[in-house]
């Protein structure tokens, strides 16, 4: 056990300089530099001073090198679009707002989407399991922002029941959270109905029945129980993509959030920023991957894992 | 099923017969499952819609009368028309031919990445799937959204370009569930059972493994579709998916934006486009997988 978390984190490692060096170099591929953008074109010589100011002067792979071991000892430089903050203080202000709409959707999500899906499964091809599927679908595939923009329409400025956006009273959550929570919820209510269907022909089910145990305890202690585990690794690898905020719907509710920045620093070429996001989205993915699969050993004895690295099959 | 492919050499007749009637008993049922026919209906009636767009629309997708601009529905504009005076209903029409393109052409190119990738790593093993995975592994942590902005700047916008980037980002899932088919058919009786009789590899893979791991991969690549579909609309609602005068419904969803307040039906219509065109890909494709996994019934 402890030696597969090793040799997955080794992994991970791995990923990280990967991820980073892809993202240095495509960024420095792209047209244009930090300091072409703007109404104004800057006068060369201001031009090239700021790049020397920053290094940016430097062949390729010795502003890698250097930023590389900054980032190692956890300095991920100051982001051009606002000089008189560092990337690290402008994360820590943006972050735990998408954290917070993050957790809300996660929690509300999982367990509705749970209880739907358990439902549906119960009452497989009546009126109820039609409808939660076909509502499952549709929160699936409708994107979330054009979710957001209804939302805005109807509660907003149709009935005036909530302000349309901004950031700050517990009353500006609830759009966000609605919006960003239908695709989760709509997955986890697919797989839990598929899962839950799945159980109910396992022959322990019918064993479990023949014995005379109430359907009230077959459902909870062998039905549930079981086709709950499986679902682990279908919301454990959306947990990233949750916990680091969605440009879509931060910039329809204005919310100063995280997510806003994985557009706006690629569209001003903000390099000590694109890095830091790539690497932090990539650290999430592997600790939520390897947690996820570790989860899933401890609950589920069956599965034995082989490690990644040297591992093999 | 395995029965019949593993005694295929000996009894060709049987095996012919009972592979039809497999095949006959999915598409059974599949038609009687009825949000797959509901799904089949709707996607038919888009990509009709899609091939036949010069012929229906009333007009060109860029004809444009200013001093019709913002018009609500009426029996001269059945949809009404958008703020600069395209009639909404052609704009409509050329959207689904847009959207349906990309969703086709981008996800015909993540297969063409994805399955061989996925093939080679499932089959080879070993070294080859170790360097396959960490490039998989590779692309999952990377932020999608980052990555597709900045190969759109590097290549430049346009419907061929965002085809191509949404193609390109996508095949990891169809690799690694091709992959992971592979890899857990790999491990089943039947497979043993040619091995023991002594099948080569070849013929163990294209006879047992690769018809067996059709099924799930024909779901999955049928899901990808709404996905790829899905991924333009955001790419247009960020102003980097595809350039006027050609219209998606992604993109006309995202310009209605600033105009919903009095001019409901430039969103309307088009997210009900949308939704429709995910509805009935993702139903064709949840009966193509009741209907084809032997495991659910």
């Amino acid at each position: 056990m402890s030696r597969y978390i090793i040799a997955r984190l080794a992994s991970l490692v791995f990923v990280l300089f990967a991820v980073s060096l892809i993202a240095f170099l495509l960024m420095h591929t792209v047209p244009g530099g930090p300091f072409d953008i703007g109404e104004r074109r800057l006068p060369e010589a201001t031009r090239l001073a700021q790049l020397q100011k920053y290094g940016l002067d430097k062949p390729l792979w010795e502003q890698y090198a250097r930023y590389m071991w900054h980032a190692i000892h956890l300095d991920f430089g100051i982001p051009f679009q606002s000089p008189t903050d560092t990337v690290i203080s402008l994360i820590a202000r943006a972050w735990p707002v998408t954290i917070k709409i993050g957790l809300l959707t996660i929690g509300i999500s999982y367990t509705l989407g749970v209880l739907l899906g358990f439902i549906a499964a119960l009452r497989q091809n009546t009126w109820i399991d039609y409808l939660v599927t076909f509502g499952a679908t549709l929160g699936l595939t409708v994107p979330n922002f054009v979710v957001a923009i209804w939302l805005v329409l109807i509660l907003s400025v149709r009935f005036q029941l909530l302000p349309t956006g901004g950031w700050g009273e517990p009353k500006q959550y609830i759009m966000p959270v609605i919006a960003y929570s239908l695709a989760p919820m709509a997955l986890v209510a697919r797989y839990t109905r598929v899962s839950i269907l799945e159980v109910l022909r396992a022959d322990y089910v019918r064993t479990a029945r023949a014995k005379g145990l109430s359907e009230r305890r077959v459902l909870m202690a062998h039905v549930a129980r079981n086709a709950l585990i499986p679902l682990v690794t279908v919301v454990g690898p959306q947990i990233p993509n949750i916990l680091t905020g969605s440009i879509f719907i931060e910039s329809t509710f204005r919310i100063p959030g995280l997510g806003r920045f994985f557009v706006t620093s690629t569209f001003t070429r903000d390099y000590p920023m694109i890095l830091a996001l790539v690497l932090l989205v990539a650290a999430l993915w592997g600790i939520t991957y390897l947690l996820t699969d570790v989860l899933y050993m401890v609950l589920d004895p069956r599965i034995r894992l082989t490690a990644a690295f040297g591992g093999g099959k | 099923m395995e029965a019949s492919t593993a005694t295929a050499r000996e009894l060709p007749v049987a095996a012919a017969t009972r592979t039809r009637t497999n095949l006959q008993q999915a598409a059974q049922r599949f038609v009687h499952h009825r949000l797959a026919m509901a799904g089949l209906v709707i996607t038919v009636v888009l990509i009709l819609v899609a091939l036949l767009a010069p012929f229906i629309a009333p007009t060109p997708y860029y004809y444009a009368d200013l001093a019709q601009a913002n018009q609500f529905p009426s029996h001269q504009h059945l949809l009404g028309t958008d703020a600069i005076g395209h009639d909404f209903l052609s704009r409509m029409i050329y959207g689904v031919r847009t959207s349906l393109l990309v969703g086709f052409v981008a996800v015909l190119i993540s297969c063409l990445i994805g399955l061989p990738l996925g093939l080679l790593a499932g089959l080879r093993g070993g070294a080859t799937d170790f360097a396959v995975m960490r490039v998989v592994d590779v692309m999952t942590a990377f932020p999608g959204i980052l990555f597709a902005i900045f190969l759109i700047t590097v290549v430049g916008g346009g419907v061929l370009n965002v085809i191509i980037v949404i193609g390109v980002t996508g095949w990891v899932t169809i690799c690694r569930l091709m992959r992971a088919q592979l890899l857990s058919l790999r491990e089943e009786e039947y497979v043993t059972a040619a091995r023991s009789i002594g099948a080569s590899e070849f013929a163990i893979a294209t006879r047992h493994l690769l018809p067996n791991a059709l099924a799930p991969m024909i779901t999955t690549i049928a899901l990808a579709i709404p996905t790829a579909i899905f991924a333009e609309a955001g790419l247009s609602f960020l102003g980097i998916g595809i350039n006027e005068p050609t219209p998606s419904l992604g993109k006309m969803v995202a310009d209605s934006a600033p105009y919903l307040r009095v001019y409901w039906h430039l969103g309307f219509f088009p997210t009900l486009a949308i939704a429709l065109a995910m509805l009935g890909f993702t139903f064709v494709g949840d009966g193509l997988r009741d209907a084809l996994d032997t495991r659910l019934r």
